[in-house]
């Protein structure tokens, strides 16, 4: 992959020309860009230069600076739309719609931007060239304290409001805190029984600011002012339904997790929504910075607990790229046929879910997971562990498979799944309450789709064929002919309706890797559980279940990550669900919601 | 017609309704007679009808890598434990939830040994690293996830005693990890033998002196020597104690030939 590689084919600096005194450096990974000529350059790059997705955005705590790390890709170029129209055109005869051919998408861009003012980090605010900056600005504010100026609404979004202090930052100790980095020193030779219950919170540090109290702290208050129009006054006079502010969740069996969702309704119309996450935070990316390398693949199973093969998989492959470690052929087959495997597990379970939250009380749901068990036993088999399989390791995996498990696998794959497909096909995909239900609600456009940065059976069901096993294939998925799916319609169906076809190309791509498994070694060398990984960054993606997922790591030489950044897609994804839902009835938002697939351990980590 | 698409889609529900029966009478008798037993899923494109398990009178079969807390195993035959104290799995423990104590000896040696090795079952997520990076085979993942309890404390703290199982327990959960170990430590004891029996030819001919130093690159493995840790090369289980002070003497002496080396073999 190339995604950390130098940009210095440019002469001087680039895009000097066109945007002068943009680009101040051309750092080892990307181009530092001075904050205030950010927009500029971006506003260029998006219209000029064809990067018109905004896929990451993080920070990094460095001694002298702040650092704020965009990721911008090309995913609508020309050929994309060209193909979009042609099978808008021909949508109609098509039970798969085909993919486009596997053109890779250029190296992603990288800007930086440095902040040298730590005192008072400010960086404008991207979200008026790409909306779906919205959270990821907000995340980075929340969890750096760098504040983007420009931000219509830039507040805590997964600590609450009123939080004191900036987890991220090198200098913050979280409660309980022991050491910076693990091992801890305490647990051997001389094991010390540190109780959790002997760390009262009022003694260890945990620390408050000067004056504070607690019996007479009160968290302030969100006004949801933005959504309910009060700046605007647009509630004020004339005949009209009371705008009203609805809590949706967190403890509703709609909203998949402990999510809450705040609609501003007027009768049964949504006017505004705000996503209210947070509720599972426990800062993964603080805890990843604690953890020696390998200790996070177990973490990392925790994000997406639908899908730990792909987040596993995702880690891996960063670190791979930071130590440049090569992954035996066998290995990476097994990594493949994992990850397919989980792809078709976690699009049954968005799909089943999707109908019960229409009503259709958990049949599609149960069918669905009677699938999962088959493969979550053959996860078993292989990794010791159903969910939380911890199965992949640097250069390779775990364990080889056991015997009989490629017999299993195969007739799974030839002679089951196929099979099920055809019932849900029955059971769901002519459903006319569930057609009426899907079609046309909460459309999102291509051009609204990679705006608002969706990743994706998301993306994909906006007519943006970008799929990055195509567009940056990774591990050895440039061997396997399968197509990318993707429907023009944008809309509820057209998401499930991706996602079923994505499940036929898994089935393809699982035939041709559980075929042509070879023989050999699944491991380059012996397992280490202690290393030092040679300093720099990566960033590794993978095409997940839900969309892109990256794991941003930045090695400063030593045993634990320096910074350990997720792009987690399903919380991105939650970007433009306002967007989609506005207009219509709080039964739609609903659904809408559904189709978006979130799994709150990705969401909130 | 429209509906078309809802009957469809109900046939499928009243075809899946039926078979459950179906599933259940073939099976006879009930698979709710008979009590406790274990129901192997793994039939994958067979499997029809009822998914669902009885627990617990019925119980999945587990498959031999299923992962549950750990235990520390000893050795059936003398009872002593393969743990040697050398803090690999506190040092690569995600969670931190091991917590050993090495023995010492009364002149605050310290012994391969743990005097206590504790492991947090409230804060273990079963990841089983600890198991895989285990150079001795000593701490390896249990099959028995009924570990409730009514209370947190001192319950779901496991000490050496409660953590240790009989290497024949982990032989009868673990067959074929069991074997594996077995012939890769019966091959090992075999060139070891050779090695020495090539030593003593050596020794017959060289001083006492030079016998350490020629053995010190050959009887440290790569892995071990990483991790510097390891006291005593993985030849267990030992018989005689007599033995075990040998092995402790050839440890003793490797290490001072290594630090006489520096770290010139890493």
């Amino acid at each position: 992959m190339t995604d950390t590689t130098t940009q210095t084919a440019a002469t001087a600096l680039p895009f000097n020309e066109a945007v002068p005194g943009a680009v101040t450096e051309v750092a080892k990974n990307g181009l530092v860009v001075a904050a205030d000529r950010l927009l500029d350059l971006t506003t260029y790059l998006r219209d000029q230069q064809g990067y018109d997705y905004l896929s990451m955005v993080t920070s990094v705590d460095w001694p002298q600076y702040f650092e704020v790390v965009y990721y911008l890709y090309q995913v609508g170029s020309p050929v994309h739309d060209a193909e979009t129209r042609r099978r808008q055109a021909a949508e109609t005869d098509l039970a798969v719609s085909p993919g486009r051919p596997g053109a890779p998408s250029p190296a992603p861009m990288v800007l930086r931007v440095r902040l040298p003012d730590k005192a008072n980090p400010v960086v404008p605010a991207l979200t008026s060239i790409w909306p779906g900056a919205d959270l990821q600005e907000r995340e980075v504010y929340d969890m750096m304290g760098i504040r983007f100026a420009g931000h219509p609404n830039l507040r805590r979004i997964l600590l609450w409001d009123g939080f004191e202090g900036w987890p991220l930052r090198k200098d913050y100790r979280e409660t309980y805190y022991e050491e910076d980095a693990k091992p801890f020193k305490s647990r051997h030779p001389d094991g010390q029984h540190a109780w959790a219950e002997d760390h009262v919170p009022w003694k260890d540090n945990v620390t408050y600011p000067v004056g504070w109290d607690p019996d007479l702290f009160t968290q302030p208050e969100v006004q949801y002012r933005r959504i309910m129009g009060v700046d605007e006054g647009s509630n004020g006079s004339g005949l009209r339904t009371e705008r009203v502010l609805v809590n949706f969740g967190p403890q509703h069996p709609s909203t998949h997790g402990v999510f809450r969702m705040v609609l501003a309704i007027e009768g049964e119309n949504v006017v505004g929504l705000e996503p209210e996450i947070g509720y599972l935070h426990r800062c993964h990316e603080k805890i990843g910075e604690r953890n020696t390398y390998i200790m996070n693949i177990p973490f990392t199973d925790r994000l997406d607990y639908i899908a730990s093969m792909s987040n596993n998989f995702g880690y891996v492959l960063a670190v791979e790229q930071l130590m440049g470690l090569q992954v035996p052929e066998r290995a990476d087959y097994i990594r493949v046929i994992m990850a397919e495997l989980t792809r078709v597990i976690s699009h049954f379970i968005a799909v089943g879910f999707l109908f019960n939250d229409l009503g259709a009380y958990f049949t599609p749901a149960l069918y669905g997971l009677r699938e999962r068990e088959l493969i979550l036993d053959l996860f078993e088999a292989a990794s010791g562990s159903r969910m939380m399989c911890n199965y992949m390791r640097f250069g390779g995996v775990a364990y080889d498979l056991p015997a009989g498990w490629v017999e299993r696998a195969k007739d799974l794959v030839w002679n089951r799944l196929p099979r099920m497909m055809e019932n849900f096909e029955k059971l769901m995909a002519g459903n006319e309450i569930f057609l009426t239900r899907c079609q046309g609600v909460g459309v999102l456009t291509a051009a609204e789709a990679t705006a608002y940065s969706m990743a994706g059976p998301m993306l994909r069901a906006s007519g943006v064929p970008f799929d990055l096993r195509k567009a940056a294939p990774y591990s050895v998925y440039d061997r396997f002919d399968f197509d990318v799916c993707s429907r023009p319609e944008g809309d509820v169906w057209a998401r499930f309706r991706v996602r079923m076809d994505e499940v036929y190309q898994s089935i393809r791509i699982l035939k041709q890797a559980l075929e042509g498994l070879p023989e050999g070694p699944i491991l380059p060398g012996k397992k280490q559980y202690q290393f030092r990984a040679p300093a720099g960054e990566a960033y590794g993606r993978v095409e997940g279940p839900k969309g892109e997922l990256g794991f941003y790591i930045v090695s400063d030489g030593k045993a634990n990550p320096y910074r350990y950044h997720v792009r987690a897609p399903t919380f991105i994804n939650l970007t433009s669900l306002e967007k989609m839902c506005i207009g219509h009835k709080v039964a739609d938002a609903v659904v809408i919601l559904g189709a978006v697939d979130i799994v709150l351990g990705e969401v909130d980590r | 017609m429209f509906g078309t698409g809802v009957l469809k889609g109900l046939g499928v529900t009243l075809k899946e309704f039926v078979g459950t029966y179906v599933d259940d009478i073939k099976k006879i008798p009930s698979r709710y007679a008979g009590g406790r037993k274990e129901l192997d899923q793994s039939q994958a494109s067979a499997q029809t009808g009822i998914f669902t398990v009885q627990y617990p009178e019925e119980r999945r079969k587990l498959s031999e890598r299923f992962r549950y807390i750990p235990m520390l195993v000893y050795d059936a035959e003398t009872g002593e434990n393969r743990c040697t104290a050398c803090g690999i799995c506190a040092k690569v423990c995600p969670p931190q939830c091991i917590w050993i104590v090495r023995a010492k000896d009364e002149r605050g040696k310290p012994l391969t040994r743990p005097a206590e090795f504790q492991i947090d079952t409230t804060i273990c997520m079963n990841c089983g690293l600890c198991a895989e990076f285990c150079p001795f085979d000593a701490i390896k993942m249990d099959h028995d996830y009924e570990i409730a309890a009514r209370q947190r404390m001192p319950y779901l703290v496991f000490d050496l005693q409660k953590l240790r199982v009989p290497t024949t327990y982990y032989a009868r959960i673990r067959p074929t990890d069991w074997a594996e170990e077995e012939a890769a430590r019966r091959a090992k004891e075999a060139a070891k033998a050779a090695k020495d029996a090539e030593k003593a030819a050596q020794a017959a001919t060289a001083g006492p002196g030079s016998q350490t130093a020629q053995e010190q690159p050959v009887g440290t493995a790569p892995g071990a020597a990483a991790a510097g840790e390891t006291i005593a090369a993985p030849s267990r289980p030992r018989p005689t104690p007599e033995e075990v002070e040998r092995l402790k003497a050839e440890a003793a002496a490797r290490r001072a030939a290594k630090a006489a080396q520096g770290g010139e073999n890493k």
